[in-house]
């Protein structure tokens, strides 16, 4: 049916100027604010890099920069997968038992089958975490339990499962092969070339999520799950394939963090869930869902890691690293909170004074 | 194209029932190309159910439904988009996060190579939408912070890059102010000139006389009469509307204390409600009335301190009460009985005991400490006084009818003792007979001295209960009557008709 193409041009009616709608304060507001957000971070990043030189000058080391860059790629790939998880207002807690239990499995392979080929070791790891990945998935998606709970239990279980089958043994540096452990040793400068390949793969995902119907999806469940129905996504699907896709990220960090460490036990990746969801929401993803990107989220990570070294190097104790986490957090999330809250009251206040 | 003379889409002697309810008895409409058709009809008219079917949301128990002559069955919102209906609701469901375009295009964005979104074009073709409804809206903006008149206009973009020929209106206007219905009446105008059938729902009959060509009556879920709007007035759509000879309350009228109970001064919450003020005395009933969205209900929890008002005072028994605390409220003597019992009323998964006491648990407390035996005994008194039907007390209240769960929420306010009760809706959703039970105690409850105010959208109720009407408009009061001088037709033209009743 074309009805409305036939007269639509030349139509119009009585000659009046076009009905305008303004845009409004708030929006401008807002825009403002979500860009500031993106900006302050880095902000905060260069002051304490630069507080953090002017005092103890080794801390723009080569070396340094390297520890600082490989421990914010294993947090920043992690953060790539909790994003599009987060984005659908859906939350992974279950990354950092997936990644040490990866982690193990995949680097005792080398114990046990001491010529097997490298690509062998990296799709086991993927695979751990693809299952589990996929367990998650089908209850959250199609269970219709919360994330939060999900995830929560397959933390305890995967983590139990590892305690179960590691028990008190270790995989060890020197049982590795050279080429398993250059991996990550191998750098371009200062920069280690496993940080490139990871950015890379980061920015190419946040560019999915950001121009793909299946992307735009996330961000429409994690925004109006309701509206989302209403036009036809596919929503458990998409929140099923988030799931998945975040397992099998953490499996993968699994494998990366055991060629950085070698040295892996059942105890590898405890408690990283919680610093890269603080990474993803001080990156800018808003954690009741449908905005924010992985790039900003890997910054995020970036400077988590770069607090948490530049205050080793002062010789500060871990307590404040986390209180800073915890504050940095807290203002994410007030940001959030505010600027909802603003909107709405400069709405009611818009529409009362329109109406009198 | 079929012939201009046909209608676009008809419907004929549908009927839908939900269990016992019929709400809809003979529903009947033909919309035509480049027309506007109002549907009206008080609450409860079975408009919605209609609006529903036409969506695809209900699929009508008879009745035909036609789209081009032939005969059609909707069994998804999809298959009603797929016929060229859409509907836009009063309030619509967009993606906050997501900008203008992207809700306009969801799942239909355009795409340039390897499937990425082609956010250009999609941007381009939703302002030549925009343009050829003559609006001006930023695209690229999010829908974030948009006025409800502003995400309707999205709501139209995107029916019309549906390629609509139907576009349903849900009472499109009621949350709008007077320059947004201006805006909207214009898109209208230029949807009719390019083919579209709008059928338009309204509560405003000026407003159905400004914008269409054809009006049709609906009482009591059935078609009453269908005209074209320059044969007709408001007067006998009015009566279309009404369309029965009430009996009035046969009680004499009640002597009632004349001293003001509850005083409310010149309250104000900024785009709710405006400078409302009024008494109700010791043993009064005064019921505030008005169309569903006219404030009603947002005075009474702003009375009681669930909403904090921005101007204004509500005094008790001549001592100011402060405001937006309900605990406070309730120490003066206030009780509420909230419009929605299962949510606000009620803990649904308590016992019946636990509900009924839990306003007078201070009273129950001996040595700090509240025993089951006496909370039971408590509970057992007032369900007898009530006549509350239940199996056990300890069963949770959700397994009681209707009726009886709205008896618990009056069970627990009458269990205070209230010097002011404020009921608001008190028997929607109950069977014939408790709804007279209801009625029954609420007199009595006056008559014992409790100053009541009854918020009804039912105007028999309102008629039977009250001494004194107040009538809310786009939150304002503009009209009141006494008993004596109430009727039907006067209440429903003081909510409805923009012309000044001035208040007596």
């Amino acid at each position: 049916m074309t009805v409305l193409e036939n007269n639509s041009r030349d139509h119009s009616l009585s000659g009046g100027p076009a009905i305008d709608f303004a845009p409004s304060g708030a929006s401008r507001f807002t825009s403002i604010v979500f860009r500031a957000r993106e900006f302050g971070i880095f902000g905060i990043l260069v002051v304490f890099v630069l507080i953090t030189t002017a005092i103890k000058p080794r801390f723009l080391a080569a070396q340094n920069i390297k520890f600082i860059l490989i421990d914010t790629t294993i947090f920043a790939l992690l953060a790539l997968g909790e994003t599009m998880v987060v984005i659908s207002k859906n939350v992974d807690l279950s990354i950092g038992s997936i990644l040490g239990i990866s982690a193990f499995v995949s680097s005792n392979l080398y114990q046990q089958f001491h010529h097997i080929s490298i690509l062998l070791v990296f799709t086991t790891g993927i695979g751990i975490g693809l299952v589990f990945g996929l367990i998650n998935g089908v209850l959250v998606a199609f269970g219709r339990v919360p994330s939060l709970v999900v995830t929560l239990a397959s933390l305890y279980i995967i983590r139990g499962i590892d305690v179960l089958y590691v028990g008190g043994q270790q995989v060890v540096a020197s049982s590795l092969p050279s080429n398993f452990l250059s991996v990550t040793s191998s750098s371009l400068g200062p920069v280690p070339i496993i940080s490139i390949v990871v950015a890379i793969v980061i920015f190419v995902g946040s560019y999915y999520l950001k121009n793909y119907r299946s992307g735009r999806d996330l961000y429409a469940i994690g925004s109006s799950d309701l509206a989302a129905g209403l036009v036809g996504i596919p929503i458990a699907k998409r929140v099923f394939t988030s799931f998945a896709l975040s397992g099998m990220i953490a499996g993968l960090a699994g494998v990366i963090w055991a060629s950085y460490y070698g040295t892996v036990d059942s105890t590898a990746g405890t408690g990283y869930e919680f610093t890269v969801v603080t990474a993803v929401v001080v990156g800018g993803v808003a954690i009741f869902g449908g905005s924010g990107s992985a790039v900003g989220a890997a910054i995020g990570a970036l400077l988590l890691n770069t607090i948490n070294s530049s205050l080793y190097v002062l010789g500060v104790s871990a307590f404040w690293d986390q209180a800073i986490s915890g504050l940095l957090l807290i203002l994410a999330i007030a940001l959030d909170r505010g600027l909802g809250l603003y909107v709405a009251k400069s709405l009611r206040k818009r529409s009362s004074r329109v109406a009198s | 194209m079929s012939n201009q003379f046909d209608p676009v889409i008809s419907l004929r002697g549908a009927k839908k029932y939900f269990g016992a309810v019929h709400a809809l008895e003979d529903g009947q409409i033909e919309l035509f190309s480049g027309e506007a058709h109002a549907l009206v009809g008080e609450n409860g008219a079975g408009k919605s159910t209609l609006v529903k079917i036409f969506a695809g949301l209900h699929r009508p128990d008879s009745g035909t439904l036609t789209v081009d002559g032939k005969v059609v069955h909707f069994d998804s919102p999809r298959a009603a988009i797929e016929s060229g209906i859409a509907v836009i609701y009063q309030e619509p469901t967009l993606f906050p996060d997501l900008t203008v375009a992207e809700n306009i295009f969801m799942e239909r964005q355009p795409q340039r190579s390897f499937k990425r979104i082609d956010f250009r074009r999609m941007n381009r073709e939703a302002r030549e939408i925009f343009s050829r409804l003559e609006v001006v809206l930023d695209p690229t903006r999010l829908a974030l912070g948009l006025s409800i008149a502003e995400q309707q206009i999205v709501e139209i973009a995107k029916a019309l890059s549906l390629d609509a020929r139907v576009i349903v209106m849900d009472e499109p206007t009621a949350a709008l102010s007077s320059v947004e219905v201006d805006r909207l009446f214009r898109v209208s105008e230029t949807l009719k000139a390019s083919g579209v059938a709008i059928l338009f729902i309204s509560h405003r009959l000026d407003e159905v006389f400004a914008l269409c060509e054809r009006v049709t009556v609906m009482r009591d879920g059935r078609f009453v009469t269908s005209s074209l709007t320059n044969e007709t007035d408001e007067n006998s759509l009015v009566r279309a509307m009404v369309g029965r000879d009430l009996e009035k309350r046969t009680d004499q009228l009640r002597q009632f204390d004349q001293r003001a109970l509850l005083e409310v001064e010149h309250l104000t919450l900024e785009g709710l409600f405006v400078d409302i003020s009024f008494t109700v005395a010791a043993g009064e009933i005064v019921a505030l009335s008005g169309l569903v969205g006219a404030g009603r209900s947002e005075v009474a929890t702003a009375i009681f301190g669930i909403r904090r008002y921005d101007h204004g005072r509500v005094s008790v028994d001549g001592k100011e009460l402060r405001r937006g605390s309900p605990s406070a409220a309730m120490t003066s003597g206030i009780g509420l009985v909230p419009e929605d019992r299962r949510l606000q009323g009620l803990v649904m998964e308590q016992s019946i005991s636990r509900n009924i006491s839990m306003g007078s648990l201070k009273s129950l407390k001996k040595n700090g400490v509240i025993r089951a035996f006496t909370e039971t005994r408590f509970a057992a008194d007032w369900s007898v006084k009530l006549q509350i039907k239940y199996g056990n007390l300890g069963n949770s209240v959700s397994t009681l009818s209707g009726g009886n769960q709205q008896k618990v929420v009056l069970a627990k306010w009458m269990a205070r003792s209230p010097k002011i009760l404020i009921v608001d809706e008190p028997t929607r959703g109950i069977d014939i007979g408790t709804k007279a039970e209801v009625h029954r105690l609420i007199l009595e409850l006056a008559r014992s001295g409790v100053a009541v105010l009854v918020i009804s959208s039912e105007l028999p109720e309102v008629l039977n209960l009250a001494d004194r009407i107040l009538v809310m408009r786009e939150g304002r009061l503009v009209a009141e009557f006494t008993h004596d001088d109430a009727s039907e037709e006067a209440i429903i033209g003081a909510a409805t008709l923009s012309s000044e009743v001035s208040a007596s």
